[in-house]
């Protein structure tokens, strides 16, 4: 059970306001955050995630206030996420970006200078992760050389790995087609249904309606909209913002 | 060659192999380039020199204090690395460089730029490790202990901690490693063997001055880790190798070291940004795929 809590969350990058007073709130379910270009929505994980400390307002995770902490503590709480431009660790293999993310409870621990982390009960793991987003067969190629698509899913395993609780995805379908991106979307699905809480950016809006159970609209730093996607796809304010009208 | 003039270039070599080891765990590991490692070099070497030349504690006792304090130096000296990345972090580290060996060159308690002398030899069990065949075991033993440490580094969880900064250090962080704290320990541990070479260093010249520690020699030392294959374990090895033999080799390069060095690094960034030996380099590919041939034969042979 994970609940977030985004509450009056303001952030200015020197004179241009990117979020204005954003609150919602959201918990076990699959939240799209959707909105035009330059909406604030990765300005937003950032908040969430530890990388900006909001100007204004305050985040929560299970009652607990998270928006002073940095990224690599919020990820111990269990928030876990991908990036917008994939940022896979290029000179490691598929497997070594996995075991990566196994670390996490170690990195802020003394033991992690001399814990070896090419155990055999490690490596099951990871194979097991693997398997799960279809990258079992590309276990030892330098992440450098995967497509784009495979890039994000590694990315998606690697996130996993931290065992998170919450799961943020920015724009996961990016660069994907049309198969892949059903793959993705089922694999969604299905870490949903083992009690991940997922939250995702989307500009690919047929995957995010299919996807999601609830969604935020953003334009201009600001929520526009929030509902069901059959009420988001016929909001005017949100048409207008997609289209530019006023 | 005399036997004696060719154990000190094996003195040496092993020495710069312990260097080269110790600034690829900061460089090649963690990705954070430093072009002021002869600072901590400097530092363990006259730690150690005035421990054992002025206060006449032994050997062991300097030389270990070498290692500490060159440690806690680097730890402290590696903050910058927390505000600035990649280029800045390069100038900022050459500041360190030449801010170390000002201090020794104008602070009278380091000696000024004559330096200190009458370091005594080294005696460890009764035994005096003065020059020849015993210093070169003793160096050669400091350059094992040196992989042994980097090798071993590799397999924990820092050393995949590192792998992450030197890759993404934002990636990295989502992941929850502290970039500022695994800067700090590649920093800390780096300095720290650096600055047991440094006491090798002072006790086998028998005296150090500012100039043995200046900024060319940092260079000298990033050479031998780019040349032989940055971030690998090999690498450096075979960098430091090549590059102090070489020179003697080649005799009549031996006044224009560094324009070899200079050239070679242009030559090597050209063609070979990996270095000889690095995991993308032709000749590594050439070799490892020459190894999966011949084991395959071998192979074929027994089944």
């Amino acid at each position: 059970m994970s609940q977030l809590e985004i509450r009056s969350v303001s952030h200015w990058f020197g004179g241009l306001q990117a979020l204005r007073d954003v609150t919602f709130s959201t918990s076990d379910e699959i939240l799209g955050l959707i909105g035009p270009n330059g909406a604030g929505k990765t300005t937003l994980f950032n908040v969430i995630s530890g990388f900006i400390v909001p100007t204004r307002g305050e985040v929560l995770l299970n009652g607990k206030a998270i928006h002073r902490l940095r990224a690599d503590q919020t990820i111990r709480l269990g928030l876990a996420r991908t990036f917008q431009i994939v940022k896979p660790f290029a000179t490691l293999t598929v497997e070594e970006n996995v075991l990566a993310g196994l670390g996490t409870p170690y990195y802020p621990k003394a033991e992690a200078l001399y814990k070896i982390y090419r155990t055999r009960e490690n490596l099951e793991k990871i194979e097991q992760m693997l398997e799960k987003v279809h990258l079992s067969e590309y276990r030892f190629s330098p992440a450098a050389k995967l497509p784009i698509g495979l890039q994000r899913r590694l990315e998606i395993a690697r996130a996993l790995a931290t065992h998170p609780k919450v799961l943020l995805l920015d724009e996961p379908a990016a660069g994907l087609v049309a198969q892949e991106a059903e793959e993705l979307a089922d694999l969604i699905r299905d870490l949903h249904s083992q009690g991940i809480h997922i939250i995702l950016i989307e500009h690919n809006m047929r995957f995010a309606m299919n996807l999601c159970q609830r969604i935020v609209v953003l334009a201009q730093g600001e929520i526009i909209a929030e509902g069901v996607p059959a009420e988001i796809q016929n909001n005017e304010k949100v048409i207008n913002a997609y289209l530019g009208q006023e | 060659m005399s036997s004696g003039y060719l154990l000190t270039i094996l003195i040496f070599t092993a020495m710069y192999i312990s260097l080269a080891l110790s600034l690829n765990i900061l460089t090649g590991f963690a990705g954070q380039v430093s072009l002021g490692h002869a600072a901590f070099l400097g530092i363990g070497a006259y730690t150690s020199a005035i421990l054992t030349a002025r206060y006449e504690y032994p050997f062991w006792l300097a030389f270990l204090a070498a290692i500490i304090i060159t440690g806690i130096i680097g730890t402290f000296l590696g903050l910058p690395s927390l505000r600035v990345r990649h280029d800045f972090l390069v100038l900022a580290t050459m500041g360190i460089n030449f801010v170390v060996v000002s201090i020794f060159k104008y602070v009278d308690f380091f000696g000024g730029a004559m330096g200190l002398v009458n370091i005594p030899a080294p005696t460890l069990f009764g035994i005096t490790f003065r020059g020849g065949v015993p210093y070169l075991l003793l160096t050669a033993g400091y350059a094992a202990f040196t992989l042994l440490i980097c090798w071993y580094l590799s397999k924990t969880w820092s050393g995949l901690a590192f792998q992450t900064i030197r890759n993404d250090e934002d990636a990295a962080a989502s992941l929850g490693v502290n970039p500022a704290r695994y800067k700090i320990y590649a920093f800390g541990i780096s300095a720290a063997l650096a600055g047991g070479v440094g006491s090798l260093y002072a006790h086998f010249l028998g005296s150090v001055f500012p100039d043995n520690f200046v900024f060319v020699e940092s260079i000298g030392i990033m050479s031998m880790v780019i040349f032989g294959g940055i971030g690998t374990l090999r690498g450096p090895i075979i960098g430091a190798i090549l590059l102090r033999l070489i020179p003697e080799w080649l005799r009549f390069i031996q006044d224009y070291r560094f324009t070899f060095y200079g050239a070679l690094l242009v030559l090597m960034m050209l063609f070979q940004p990996m270095g000889l030996l690095g995991n993308e380099s032709w000749l590594w590919r050439q070799l490892t795929r020459l190894f999966r041939a011949t084991s395959k034969v071998k192979e074929e042979v027994q089944g």
